[in-house]
């Protein structure tokens, strides 16, 4: 088939953002950024069910479905957490995880 | 059999009133609640009369010799089949002696006290005191064994501080209060060391099983335990210092000066006629057990008593505190009741002592009472205890006058008066057993008559000082209590004591030794008049001779220094070199181990709560961190 670009680099490519997206969610504080690492991790993921799918078993589908599934949930899933942003900034006036922690002591 | 069942009417009495007037007394007028304690006291008193004289006469017991009954009994506390601790009333002719004794003087302060108490803050308080410890002392003397007398022994220790301290808001009250108590546990400490060996060699606490000649404790085998005395012998000398204790004997005497903080009518009820010679009422109580299993003890009893007396006499020559002379000369008085028990042998006319003893303390405590309820008129009177501010007080305090001169007679023991009999009794008693005792009481009796009518010739005549108000007779309630204890000072020597009360129960033939009576009457006569003629006008003669005395009348003055001698040995040796290293043990051993482990979970738990802080950011950090150790762990190091 293609064969031009090699499967490692898409591996590259999907690691990356994984790291990216771990390294994101683990030193921001802003809560909408944390939303765009994990947002990150996921389309890793998916990244990486699609190029296998593509490259080990070019004639079942379950791969692309997979990541349809995860792109869906992760639509849902952002809704819901801008949603809980939104409300935490009404309550706080700010968005920072470190001022969240009425509800810790 | 007899029933005496109401007896147990006599303690449980003064014990509602306490109750009634302790919990509602703050409702009621002060003069009502006066009123109630005395009726009270007052039905016990007539109960104790018909007791002492169905007792003594109507039931015809002297026949067959008086026995002692035990009126009611109930098992209060069951420990094993064997071991029961009993409550209940006992009535033999010691009790029933001290029931009067009881009852009349405590009826008599609460008559005084109405009056002397008068406008007194915390007046229905003094009341409810005064019942607590009528309760207290009549629980004592109708005790049926030795763990309940300890129990009102204790409550008459409470009632004691109580009213020594009543008047809460002086300082020197309060200390006398803490002093009286401590001392007195001090040697209750060694009643309770002298019960619990007793007891534990004989099973029994029972009075009746304890001194009968045939029971365990008299019957144990002696030989030498420790230091060459019997277990009895130490068990009888452990109970008498809780005695000496109670009794102000030398050298725990210490308290009962102090104690005249207190107002002057608890001074006659408890530190002159009833609570202090509890002690003398216990060694009579265990008089059989003394007198025929522990000869050694009552020696040291017999001596102890003489040494206070003659101590507490030396010292009484010098104080000008009036209640503190009388406080010296009830120590001295209680001292011969001690010797006089000391010197007895047991049954029949070897029983002189014991019989001269409870004479002497029957008779002492009509005419000390006497002397402090004077003692508080005229303090009622001149607003000052010391006699440096008194003389020439009889023109104005004509009763107080009569009845306390009458007092000074009886305690000086001039015949026909009460005290002439019972001290000749004593003196007669020590005669035949020991030589010296005999020559320390006759020389008491001198000194006995020189400082009584140094305080009489110092109130009454002397001087005539210059008051800011005329003095003026107490009012009626007080001065008939007066009159009614005088007429008992003069009368009570006629009472047939060696036919009621004796230490086997049989009445003996006594009659008056006038080999021994005269040469003591005489030396009486001495002292009174070597006060005369120091002290019926104002002269110079006293403080020269104060003077030819020299250092010795300074020591005596400061009571040969014997609370320094206490401070001494307590703050400056038992403070220093036990207590102090204990207290350093305590603080930097025992509390240090706890602080320190205080201290170091505290540390610890500082060190590591950082790992708990809830930011799920830092713990995804520490897993992410983790799984990458241990990825690359597994694939480089396996």
């Amino acid at each position: 088939m293609t064969g031009t670009i090699p499967l490692q680099y898409f591996l590259v490519i999907s690691t990356l953002m994984f790291f990216i997206g771990i390294y994101g969610f683990l030193t921001r504080k802003n809560l909408i950024t944390m939303l765009m690492s994990i947002e990150l991790i996921l389309n890793s993921v998916n990244i990486n069910f699609v190029v296998f799918n593509r490259y080990l078993y070019p004639q079942n589908l379950q791969g692309h479905f997979f990541s349809l599934i995860i792109i869906a949930i992760a639509a849902a899933e952002a809704a819901v957490a801008i949603a809980i942003i939104i409300n935490i900034y009404r309550n706080f006036r700010s968005i920072d995880v470190d001022n969240v922690d009425e509800m810790k002591f | 059999m007899v029933d005496y069942t109401y007896t147990l009417l006599i303690p449980l009495i003064p014990f509602v009133f306490f109750l009634l007037i302790g919990l509602t007394g703050h409702k009621m007028k002060p003069i009502i609640s006066g009123l109630i304690g005395t009726v009270g006291l007052g039905i016990a008193a007539i109960l104790s009369y018909l007791t002492a004289i169905r007792y003594f006469w109507t039931d015809h017991l002297a026949e067959t010799g008086f026995k002692s009954i035990k009126a009611v009994e109930v098992t209060w506390l069951h420990l094993t089949d064997k071991l029961t601790i009993n409550l209940g009333v006992l009535i033999d002719p010691i009790s029933v002696m001290m029931l009067v004794v009881i009852t009349t003087v405590s009826l008599m302060v609460h008559i005084y006290s109405i009056g002397y108490m008068k406008g007194e803050r915390g007046f229905h308080r003094f009341f409810a005191f005064l019942s607590l410890f009528s309760f207290s002392m009549l629980g004592l003397v109708l005790a049926t064994n030795i763990f309940q007398m300890y129990i009102f022994w204790e409550l008459v220790g409470v009632s004691s501080f109580l009213l020594i301290g009543f008047y809460y808001e002086k300082p020197s009250a309060v200390a006398a209060s803490k002093k009286a108590f401590i001392v007195t546990r001090f040697a209750d400490l060694g009643f309770l060391i002298g019960i619990l060996i007793l007891s534990f060699n004989t099973g029994t606490f029972d009075f009746q099983l304890l001194t009968s000649p045939t029971g365990p404790a008299i019957t144990m085998p002696g030989g030498a335990a420790f230091m060459g005395l019997s277990v009895l012998t130490w068990s009888m000398i452990f109970i008498f210092m809780g005695g000496a204790g109670k009794s102000a004997m030398f050298p725990l005497h210490i308290w009962l000066p102090d104690a005249m903080e207190g107002p002057t009518p608890v001074s006659a009820l408890i530190h002159a006629a009833t609570m202090v010679v509890a002690g003398v009422y216990l060694v009579a109580r265990l008089f059989p057990i003394y007198a025929l299993g522990a000869p050694i003890a009552l020696n040291v009893v017999a001596w102890v008593g003489g040494i206070s007396s003659l101590f507490a006499a030396i010292i009484a020559c010098t104080q000008t505190d009036i209640k503190r002379v009388l406080a010296y000369s009830t120590m001295s008085q209680i001292g011969y009741m001690m010797l006089a028990l000391g010197v007895s042998g047991y049954g029949g006319h070897d029983g002189l002592g014991f019989m001269a003893s409870n004479f002497h303390l029957f008779t002492h405590a009509m005419f000390k009472a006497l002397l402090f309820l004077g003692a508080g008129a005229v303090i009622h009177a001149v607003h000052s205890n010391d006699m440096k501010d008194m003389g020439g007080l009889r023109k104005y305090l004509p009763i107080t006058h009569i009845t306390f001169l009458i007092a000074c007679i009886t305690i000086a023991g001039i015949p026909p008066l009460s005290g002439f009999f019972s001290k000749d009794e004593i003196m007669v008693a020590a005669w035949h057993h020991n030589k010296i005792l005999f020559s320390i009481e006759f020389l008491v009796a001198g000194l006995t008559a020189f400082y009584m009518f140094r305080l009489y010739y110092s109130i009454f005549w002397g001087k005539a000082t210059h008051y800011h108000h005329t003095p003026h007779e107490a009012p009626y309630v007080m001065t008939i209590p007066l009159m009614v204890l005088a007429f008992g000072s003069v009368f009570a020597g006629f009472l047939p004591f060696h036919a009621l009360v004796t230490s086997d129960g049989m009445p003996f033939e006594a009659h008056i030794d006038w080999s021994i009576a005269i040469p003591s009457v005489l030396i009486g006569l001495v002292g009174i008049a070597i006060a005369t003629m120091l002290y019926f006008k104002v002269s110079v003669l006293p403080d020269k001779v104060a003077g030819n005395f020299g250092s010795f009348y300074k020591w005596a003055y400061h009571k040969f220094y014997m609370d320094e001698v206490y401070l001494f040995v307590t703050k400056k040796i038992i403070f220093r070199y036990i207590s102090e290293p204990v207290a350093w043990f305590d603080r930097h051993v025992v509390d240090a181990t706890m602080v320190g482990l205080a201290t170091t979970t505290e540390k610890t738990s500082h060190l590591i709560k950082g790992m708990q802080s809830g930011r799920i950011q830092q713990y995804g950090y520490v897993f992410v961190t983790g799984a990458i150790a241990l990825v690359l762990l597994f694939v480089y190091l396996w």
